[in-house]
């Protein structure tokens, strides 16, 4: 099971930035599940979780773009009432920290990804637990 | 290992003694041949037999780069221009240039001096010289160029730019020692990281002269690290004949100066009074073995200081320190004054900071540093990226006293110079 990964930009604000770097990920036939762009100031960086990660940072990085990986957990929800609630009381439990947080519905499937210090210990923590941790082929095949 | 060991180790006394012979023969030839000075002399009531020590060399009128601009083409020659053999011109950033004219023994010392230099970091005939600079007008790559050639090494007169056609001269010809700006120094590492060229691995570069521009400690280190070369400091000026009047021994403490050919004071750089030894202050020269275009007391408006102890290479030229700065660098912002080389000081100690900056000043007195990250200082945390900003605004502060507005931006995005480098923009309306 591979663990689920975002590619992040560091971009610079201005006009068309989205449109140019989309672009190479449509040049090589990424397709983008899901995409965030954080932005502190004139600071700012774009989120993508693509089919393609390993294609899409490569060939950013061809281009001259500054791009990273980060690791994610990508937890199934149920999709009614309390399911989010049930998955925060869980991670509350288990004493794990939520940096960035956001999440998505694909058919009935809710899912909610979460930006951990430390990915991989989270994802040991929760192996025992009743949530289901999404793998990144889970994931691109929603 | 020395180019000319006699002269090179030659004692104090003996140094001292051909200083005033030199100053005493400059001193006459130009109260003869150049009107300028005759009538800077006839105003002081100066004449050439009042100069009886070194000392008295402070009785002499300074040259300033106003000076050579306003007696510009051929106001300062001391011989007909057919003695003359080359032209250089020193570029203002306005107005008209400064001309600098060589005789054939000017050429001729030029790389005499450039030759002593080399030799002084260990470079043999062996060694493969990559001259990085601008050939032209521009002193930099001609006079280290017959500075090299006179030493015997293979000389490969790439000139600065070009990044591609550099490397693969380098791969080539198996270039030893490189000659470049620090600003496209740096530019050049991230060339050759993109192009996945290590160049420990994969080049033969173990040694790097490099100046006219003045760069920092760490960006020294930078530079050695990345392109996995000794760095040694060169210091020049066209005014001087350029590259070759003081550069880094072996020892890489401080740049030991040609007092054979040139006489060095320090001075307040705001009242001309000199300083003594150790003090930090402006460097002012004069040139004791020129023959076509003799400069009395220039004014160089470099910032350093004399280091007279002696050093364990044995030459007995003192050195001066790294320049800190240019008088005319110096930056009023909200009333402080600033180098930009304190800033780039700062930038070059943080890992995650990458090779290029800015310093933009704008509207009334804002002054904006815009800052490019490392590659690997990116972790796709745009917090981390806010952090390291507040950081580096948090040590400017304290190195400059004004809080600058610091922008992060992506590598690569600032414009690159592969020549001298444009560190300060400065558009304000004041």
């Amino acid at each position: 099971m591979h663990p689920v990964k975002l590619i992040a930009v560091f971009a610079e604000n201005q006009l068309g930035q989205m449109a140019r770097i989309t672009k190479k990920l449509a040049d090589i036939h990424a397709n983008i599940r899901w995409v965030t762009i954080v932005t502190s100031e004139t600071l700012g960086v774009i989120k993508f979780l693509v089919d393609k990660p390993d294609l899409a940072y490569e060939s950013l990085h061809a281009k001259g773009y500054t791009v990273s990986y980060i690791e994610i957990l990508a937890i199934a929800v149920e999709d009614k009432p309390g399911g989010l609630n049930a998955v925060a009381e869980c991670l509350a439990r288990n004493n794990i920290n939520v940096e960035n947080a956001s999440g998505f519905v694909s058919d009935n499937q809710a899912v909610l990804l979460i930006e951990v210090a430390n990915a991989a210990a989270a994802r040991a923590t929760l192996a025992n637990q009743s949530l289901r941790l999404l793998s990144e082929e889970e994931i691109f095949n929603l | 290992m020395f180019w000319n060991q006699a002269t090179e180790t030659i004692d104090r006394g003996s140094l001292g003694a051909l200083q005033l012979k030199r100053l005493q023969e400059t001193v006459a030839r130009v109260a003869g041949a150049v009107p300028f000075y005759r009538q800077a002399f006839t105003e002081r009531g100066l004449t050439p037999a009042h100069i009886k020590s070194l000392s008295d060399a402070r009785h002499l009128p300074f040259t300033t780069s106003a000076d050579l601009r306003a007696t510009y083409p051929t106001g300062l020659l001391a011989v007909p221009i057919d003695e003359t053999l080359r032209l250089h011109t020193s570029s203002g950033t306005t107005g008209k240039p400064k001309a600098l004219f060589f005789s054939a023994r000017d050429v001729a010392n030029a790389a005499e001096l450039c030759a002593r230099c080399f030799v002084m970091t260990g470079m043999t005939k062996k060694d493969i010289f990559q001259n990085m600079m601008t050939y032209g007008l521009f002193t930099g790559a001609l006079v280290t160029h017959y500075g090299a050639e006179k030493l015997g090494c293979l000389v490969i007169p790439a000139g600065p730019g070009n990044s591609e056609k550099q490397l693969l001269l380098m791969q080539d010809f198996r270039s030893t020692t490189i000659h470049i700006t620090p600003s496209y120094a740096l530019y050049f590492a991230t060339f050759l990281e993109k192009k996945g060229v290590d160049p420990r691995r994969d080049l033969a570069i173990r040694r790097a002269f490099v100046g006219a521009e003045p760069y920092t400690e760490e960006t020294r280190c930078k530079i050695e690290q990345a392109l996995g070369v000794r760095v040694f400091n060169s210091y020049g000026l066209s005014e001087m004949n350029g590259p070759g009047v003081a550069f880094e021994c072996e020892h890489q403490h401080g740049m030991h100066l040609w007092e054979d050919n040139y006489l060095m004071e320090i001075v307040n750089p705001k009242t001309g009074e000199p300083l003594p030894d150790g003090q930090t202050g402006e460097l002012v020269l004069t040139t004791l073995y020129r023959e076509a275009m003799p400069l009395l007391r220039y004014r160089t408006r470099d910032i350093t200081s004399i280091i007279a102890e002696p050093c364990a290479c044995g030459r007995t030229h003192r050195r001066i320190d790294r320049i800190t700065g240019r008088a005319d660098d110096m930056l009023i912002v909200r009333g402080v004054n600033i180098y930009p080389q304190q800033i780039e000081r700062v930038l070059m100690s943080l890992p995650a900071v990458g090779r290029n900056y800015q310093i933009l000043l704008d509207g009334l007195d804002d002054m904006t540093v815009n800052v490019e990250l490392a590659e690997a200082g990116f972790d796709g945390h745009v917090e981390h990226l806010t952090k390291l900003q507040a950081d580096i605004t948090d040590r400017l502060r304290a190195e400059i006293l004004t809080k600058p507005k610091v922008h992060l931006v992506p590598p690569g995005t600032l414009p690159v110079s592969e020549g001298k480098a444009q560190r300060v923009i400065d558009r304000r309306s004041l």
